[in-house]
């Protein structure tokens, strides 16, 4: 059964910018994207699990900091290899300046 | 079209495939490798697989499974023996099979040392496939003398993971500096430092003279008169393209088989991607080693077989792991007259090439951001100021948008 995370607030990602969120054991990313949507992926690359809460945001896809792997962050889609299977993706919302994120 | 014959079972294949039947074809694909296995990541072979790090099941590109479920036909462990043009078929086994379009993906092989120097004895390994590090494995004991020939990439990354489990390692480099070929002085200058602060002697401007003793390698003699006593040796001269196939099939060779921009070979039936294939670039010809090249022209390929009529645009990018270090780097430093030192401390500093006011690459040690950005920068053209690069405190994403 998914719940609702409060995962952070909005003030605590920039425009473009990516945090790393730990939650129930598992590793996030929460990504802004450059017109202020939020985007909760898994957080390792499905490639050799590198953490892409070091990746580079560009509007709203996240570069692999490793071997420049790039995901669609509301998609999870692999725009480029080498990485071949998608990331998983989670819902997000935004109420009173928090994200919200579905896990 | 019916039927792609792909031979060669590597990185560019399994991308070629993959990009086949995304882009719709239902057609009938046939991958014809000679080694064992379905196709698999070469780079952690002398990186994490070689430390023992990563297993076998993490360095396959996909699941065995996948090929069936894309209707893939596997003919592994199988070699080529020809390619019949005008009848359009490959020879292998004992049989031929008939091919409607064909991909030559057959990478490259590692140059070894001549036989008259000792380059046949027991215990002298290249690293290029999964059995070559399988048979070197075992010789990875602490204790154990490594002698390693060439200061390139793969030798530094084996002098690296055979330090690391306790080898005393020692590289020979017969040019003036590791690492001379692909990369600045300032390159060479941090990896020397970072193997010899590991413990591993590495000795610029001499060449091997011979490897010595039998059946089993036991010692060496170099250029300058000096002799080692070792156990092992690694040999990491170099590749070159694995073009013999191609050759007696009397296909365009030049640096590698030679290929138009959108990958057709002298042959319009024949393709080729990845390390095997030379392509048109600034007017002159350009072969790339890399995973990223095998990815890109594999997809290419199978995009204008399927009719895309696209030109390939290369977006050279490599990388490279020894101890905790972190090398990635975008662009080709051909040409360079300037490099611009970026440097955040603790060993986070990077190496931006120019030629004038042009970027033309970036080596990033430990610094992903750098490489990230250079290598936007490098694909857009764009070439940033010197002071702003240098400044370490400076914020690079800001000029992906200047």
């Amino acid at each position: 059964m998914a719940d609702w995370i409060d995962a952070c607030a909005t003030g605590d990602i920039a425009a473009e910018d990516v945090i790393r969120f730990d939650h129930g054991g598992r590793t996030f990313v929460i990504v802004r994207d450059h017109e202020d949507n939020f985007y909760c992926t898994d957080g390792l690359c499905t490639h050799e699990e590198i953490h892409l809460s070091d990746g580079l945001v560009v509007e709203a896809t996240i570069e692999c900091p490793k071997h420049s792997s790039i995901f669609d962050c509301a998609t999870g889609e692999v725009e480029t290899p080498p990485a071949c299977e998608d990331l998983h993706t989670y819902a997000t919302k935004v109420e009173n300046g928090r994200v919200f994120v579905e896990i | 079209m019916s039927h792609v014959v792909v031979i060669g079972a590597g990185q560019a294949a399994a991308s070629l495939i993959a990009k086949l039947r995304a882009g719709g074809f239902d057609g009938r694909i046939t991958l014809v490798g000679e080694e064992p296995v379905v196709p698999y990541q070469r780079p952690p072979l002398s990186k994490a697989y070689l430390l023992g790090d990563m297993g076998l099941d993490r360095l396959y590109l996909r699941p065995e499974a996948w090929y069936g479920e894309q209707d893939v036909t596997l003919r592994l462990g199988v070699r080529v023996e020809r390619i019949d043009r005008d009848a359009k078929v490959v020879a292998l086994d004992g049989e031929t099979i008939a091919y409607d379009m064909l991909a030559l993906t057959t990478g490259s092989v590692p140059n070894r040392l001549p036989n008259a120097i000792g380059g046949a004895l027991d215990g002298v390994y290249t690293v290029r496939t999964l059995a070559d590090v399988d048979a070197m494995a075992h010789e990875f004991r602490a204790g154990a003398r490594a002698l390693i020939v060439g200061g390139g990439y793969i030798g530094l990354e084996a002098a690296a993971v055979a330090s690391k489990r306790g080898v005393t390692v020692t590289l020979v480099e017969a040019a003036e500096r590791i690492l001379q070929r692909v990369a600045a002085p300032q390159t060479s200058d941090y990896f020397r430092a970072l193997h010899g602060s590991h413990g591993v002697t590495i000795r610029e401007g001499v060449g091997l003279k011979a490897l010595t003793g039998g059946p089993r390698v036991s010692g060496a003699e170099l250029a300058d008169g000096s002799r080692l006593d070792v156990d092992f040796v690694i040999v990491g001269v170099g590749i070159r393209p694995a073009v013999a196939l191609a050759e007696a099939a009397g296909l365009a060779l030049d640096n590698g088989i030679a290929v138009d921009a959108q990958g057709r070979s002298s042959d319009p039936a024949i393709w080729a991607a990845g390390d095997c294939a030379s392509f048109p670039h600034g007017g002159g010809r350009l072969r790339l080693e890399s995973v990223g090249n095998a990815i890109d022209m594999g997809e290419l390929v199978a995009e204008n077989m399927l009719g895309a009529g696209k030109d390939y645009v290369a977006r050279p990018w490599f990388w490279s792991d020894q101890y905790d270090t972190k090398l990635q780097i975008a662009g080709l430093n051909t040409g360079w007259d300037e490099i611009v030192t970026r440097d955040s401390g603790g060993g986070v500093v990077s190496f931006w090439y120019y030629a004038g006011a042009r970027l033309l690459a970036v080596d990033a040690m430990n610094d992903s951001r750098a490489y990230m950005v250079g290598k936007r920068l490098i694909e857009a053209g764009k070439s940033p100021d010197k002071a702003v690069i240098a400044d370490a405190a400076a914020d690079l994403k800001p000029l992906l948008k200047a």
